[in-house]
């Protein structure tokens, strides 16, 4: 089994990466693009010996201890295979 | 007084403290490697500056699961005096010793220059010693993440309690957008957590400690906490 883990700065905190490539994607011409936020992807292996119930236990547990900083960010996450 | 200068896998500040501490100030000085899990017997704790664990994940992120951080955390929550510097000051904010979290500079820059630093509580172990007429010190960085951030209700608690220690400003002591480096929530460059035992700061006193460095206003820091500790005693 796999994780997708993304892992995002919170809405109401200032994203200096997302606020500087807006500006860029600005100056290129594409006038179109409101915002931009810059996250992270992380993908585990698990292997097989977790069922999905305990594969969205252990995650979280890793989420929280340590793969988001929960004071400035959020995470998201799927579970394959 | 004994100090622990704690070196992790990218520290790369910890002989700088060291040799401030031991040659300058002439503390008794022991290195403690990050794989240890027992700190010697010591009176306060020094995490350096350096990029732990390449900066992977986040800035200190890696480096708070350390073995020795349990001993650190232990050591801490027993009124142990504990002072990280820089990725130091990033390590605590991981673990949780202090409130807060650190972004990347507002410019998304490195940022390496001597800043003037504003001391907003003369009363801590950290600044008891800052004499009476000196209300701005000069003092380097050298980061990219010291943006400091944290919600309303910490930062109101910090400001109402006393925690904010240094506040970049203007050579004349202005608080204020231009004198801000990195973007930190209020110009916040120090704090410490509510019991007056753990401090963090992004400046860099261990590079500010003798006149050949170019200025000696660091000193008054380790100056301090030896003289809090020695009254201790």
């Amino acid at each position: 089994m796999k994780a997708r883990v993304v892992v995002m700065p919170k809405k109401d905190v200032l994203d200096p990466q997302g606020k500087a490539v807006s500006g860029a994607l600005h100056a290129l011409g594409h006038a179109n693009v409101e915002d931009v936020r810059i996250g992270k992807l992380i993908i585990l292996d698990l292997g097989d010996d977790l069922n999905s119930d305990e594969a969205t236990s252990k995650v979280t547990e890793m989420c929280e201890a340590l793969l988001a900083n929960t004071v400035i960010e959020e995470y998201s996450f799927e579970l394959e295979g | 007084m004994r100090w622990a200068v704690v070196t992790f896998p990218g520290s790369n500040c910890d002989q700088d403290c060291v040799d401030q501490l031991g040659r300058v100030l002439n503390q008794d000085v022991v290195s403690v490697w990050h794989g240890d899990s027992e700190l010697p017997e010591v009176d306060c704790v020094l995490l350096p500056g350096g990029f732990s664990y390449g900066d992977y994940l986040r800035a200190g992120s890696i480096a708070r699961f350390s073995p020795i951080m349990k001993a650190v955390t232990a050591f801490a929550n027993k009124g142990g005096f504990v002072l990280g510097i820089c990725n130091g000051f990033q390590i605590l904010l991981e673990a949780g010793l202090l409130p807060g979290a650190m972004q990347r500079n507002i410019g998304l820059s490195f940022i390496c220059e001597s800043v003037s630093l504003k001391v907003e509580n003369k009363s801590s172990a950290l600044t008891c010693q800052v004499p009476s007429d000196t209300q701005v010190l000069e003092i380097p960085i050298a980061h990219m993440e010291g943006n400091y951030t944290a919600d309303e209700e910490t930062l109101k608690a910090l400001n109402e309690n006393g925690q904010v220690l240094f506040r970049y400003c203007t050579e004349q002591g202005n608080v204020n957008d231009a004198a801000n480096p990195n973007g930190s929530a209020g110009n916040i460059a120090g704090i410490s957590n509510a019991n007056g035992n753990v401090f963090g700061m992004m400046p860099h006193p261990e590079r500010a400690s003798e006149n050949i460095l170019g200025g000696t206003d660091g000193a008054y820091l380790f100056q301090s906490l030896i003289a809090t500790m020695e009254g201790q005693r």
